[in-house]
């Protein structure tokens, strides 16, 4: 995927999320507005319950919204109850996650947790870890390359997992609570990685957070609240 | 691509080591189960083989002598040698009994043989064949007797002269060969107050109250006239069949042929004990399965996390079924190499011949293999069931 192709970044428009039927129907999502630019960090803020993980597991294709339509990169994934095909692939290469804990592979040393990615999309074992280990580089841990994500301390495990998310080149980050874990310099540094990555891959970012350490550095924050979007200029204060 | 299977067995390698090990030893105990019903059958087939005969005349209307008793008189043998297609005939008897040496006793069973007729061992691994017709034994070696050590059989004893190997009844006993004479004897002998009795009793029938009648009366009560079979050699030339058919019919004996002898004790003799060891082979085969699936879904359910996200980056289904499947098969062939190997160590010391064949091995492999894809289906379905959702949590 060059980075030239995502015109769109990503762009959500009037989605809707029923849970359940009758009377026992709960609408997560009523109205939701988003759109993200490539190259751009949105932040994502909510009290509990407001539809936050809804939105991102529509967006990253293993729920179906109710109604809505939503682009990411320049392909409309889903219309009003159509939506594509291979959702499989599609989360594979166009979606980059990054969650709260960075759930690594227990069973697979650092280089081939990024690797497996490349790998599942036919890349061959060499490419593969070479992509993995360049990313490895530019998150500063190549020099765990070879441990296992047992031996790796919190912040180094969630770089591994941004290199993981970031390694098939998706148009599209989703990142739920990035930093909970992790102490402010720690999550501060996450956020400048994730920013950097955006821009160096012109990757439409979104970072679902509760965070009041890394909720200043956001240029654009979208508020939800009772299943709508509300959207507001944030500080941008500087991550470093 | 990476084999995620083999590297999760790497990674938990001890967990995998240590089932593998204890499925091994399961496997083992089922190879020898195996390999206990094949020496059975062996041992049936060695039984004949080394009797040296090509047909086995016994009592009309029995199965004997190996799976029926069977009695004939034990002059039959002379009828029987002139009748066309016979090369040599000769008196048989099989005796179950305990056979004492020093403080030591031991099950055998006592064949009863005519030296250099068939029914002597076939081979000897010691020693010399019977020679004399009284007080001479050859005896198996699982017996335990030494050559030249005296064993007591009821009330008198045999030299040891030779030592055969893998001649045991069909019970697993293993034989003890005397002469014929001794044997007879031995099957009849009474003990002395049952002999005084016995003689009273005769003197009492006012039947042989005649001059002469009632000494012939007892002289014949100490003589045992009777023998179990009398094994035949045929001519070159002759069928079985050819020369069994005369014998039935004019001699009205029951004659059996290898093969029918054969039958006998392997579909007759063995085959309770043959159904006895299926029965064992299924609850084993069915422990396995349950042992392989119950660690095979352990081990998925403490990966249903990596199992959604494996689902959330793209991994195919067929991919992480193919990986619990792999882990399961896996199992299975440690499992096996462990259970070949323990089979092979402990098959010899078990006291009747287990005989491990490689066809059955290799049977057992793909069952093997075949029970571990079985018990891997329950947790391919759970693992296939996990909602890549969940890897985003709440
Ligand atoms: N699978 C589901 N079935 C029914 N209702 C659900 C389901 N998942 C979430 N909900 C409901 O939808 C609403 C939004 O939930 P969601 O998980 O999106 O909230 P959130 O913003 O992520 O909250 P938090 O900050 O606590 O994680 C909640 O009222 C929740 O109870
Ligand atoms: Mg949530």
């Amino acid at each position: 995927m060059e980075p030239s192709t995502n015109t769109q970044g990503i762009l959500i428009e009037a989605v809707r999320k029923v849970y359940g039927e009758g009377d026992t129907a709960v609408e997560a999502l009523k109205e939701v507005n988003m759109q993200v630019m490539p190259g751009e960090v949105v932040g994502l803020i909510g009290p509990s319950g407001s539809g936050k993980s809804t939105l991102l597991k529509s967006l990253g294709a293993v729920i179906e919204p109710s109604a809505g339509r939503m682009t990411l990169g320049n392909q409309v994934i889903y219309d009003n109850g159509w939506k594509i095909k291979d959702l499989r692939a599609l989360r594979r290469d166009k979606i980059g996650f990054v969650f709260q804990a960075p759930y690594l592979i227990p069973f697979l040393d650092v280089t081939d947790n990024v690797a497996l990615l490349p790998m599942l999309a036919g890349k061959s074992n060499k490419e593969s870890r070479q992509r993995a280990l360049e990313l490895l580089e530019a998150l500063d841990v190549a020099h765990r390359a070879k441990a296992m994500p047992s031996e790796l301390s919190g912040g180094e495990q969630q770089r591994v997992a941004i290199a993981r998310a970031l390694v098939n080149r998706p148009p599209v980050i989703l990142a739920d609570e990035p930093t909970a874990p992790l102490d402010s310099q720690r999550a501060l540094a996450v956020i400048r990685i994730l920013n950097q990555m955006a821009e160096q891959y012109q990757t439409a970012i979104i970072v679902v957070t509760h965070d009041e350490k890394i909720i200043p550095t956001f240029k654009r924050i979208y508020h939800i609240r009772d299943g709508r979007t509300h959207e507001e200029a944030g500080e941008g204060r500087p991550f470093d | 691509m990476i084999s995620l299977a083999g590297r999760d067995v790497l990674h938990a390698w001890g967990k995998f080591v240590f089932t593998g090990m204890g499925l091994g030893l399961l496997i083992g105990v089922t190879l020898t189960m195996a390999g206990v019903y094949r020496g059975m059958v062996d041992d049936a087939k060695v039984l004949l083989n080394n009797s040296g005969a090509d047909l086995w005349v016994v009592q009309q209307g029995t199965l004997g002598p190996y799976a029926e008793p069977s009695s004939l008189h034990d002059d039959v043998y002379r009828g029987i040698l002139s009748m066309p297609g016979v090369a040599s005939a000769a008196n048989v008897t099989y005796l179950t009994m305990q056979v004492g040496e020093g403080k030591r006793d031991v099950r055998t069973m006592v064949v009863g043989i005519v030296p250099g007729g068939p029914g002597e061992p076939g081979y000897l691994i010691a020693g010399r064949q019977i020679t004399r017709s009284h007080y001479e034994a050859v005896v198996d070696e699982k017996t335990g007797f030494k050559l030249g050590q005296k064993i007591r059989i009821r009330r008198n004893d045999y030299t040891v002269v030779g030592l055969t190997r893998r001649m045991v009844s069909s019970g697993g006993d293993p034989m003890v060969f005397i002469p014929l004479k001794d044997a007879q004897e031995a099957q009849f002998l009474k003990d002395n107050d049952a002999i005084i009795n016995e003689r009273k009793r005769t003197a009492a029938n006012p039947a042989f109250n005649k001059p002469g009648v009632l000494d012939a009366v007892l002289e014949s009560q100490n003589h045992n006239p009777f023998v179990n079979a009398v094994l035949v050699q045929i001519r070159p030339g002759f069928t079985p069949e050819q020369v069994a058919e005369p014998i039935r019919r004019w001699k009205r004996l029951q004659v059996y042929s290898r093969a029918q002898m054969e039958d006998i004790l392997v579909a007759k003799l063995i085959a309770t004990s043959a159904k006895q060891i299926g029965m064992f082979l299924v609850i084993l085969a069915i422990v396995s399965a349950a042992i392989v699936a119950f660690i095979i879904y352990t081990l998925t359910m403490g990966k249903i996390r990596e199992i959604a996200v494996l689902k959330l980056i793209g991994t195919r289904n067929r991919t992480i079924a193919g990986m619990i499947m792999q882990q399961a098969v896996g199992l299975g062939l440690i499992g096996f190499i462990v259970g070949k190997i323990s089979a092979t160590i402990w098959a010899p010391m078990f006291p009747k011949y287990v005989l491990l064949l490689p066809d059955d091995s290799l049977r057992g492999f793909f069952a093997v293999v075949l029970i571990c894809i079985l018990a891997s289906i329950m947790a391919i379905r759970a693992a296939l069931k996990v909602d890549p959702a969940e890897a985003i949590g709440g």
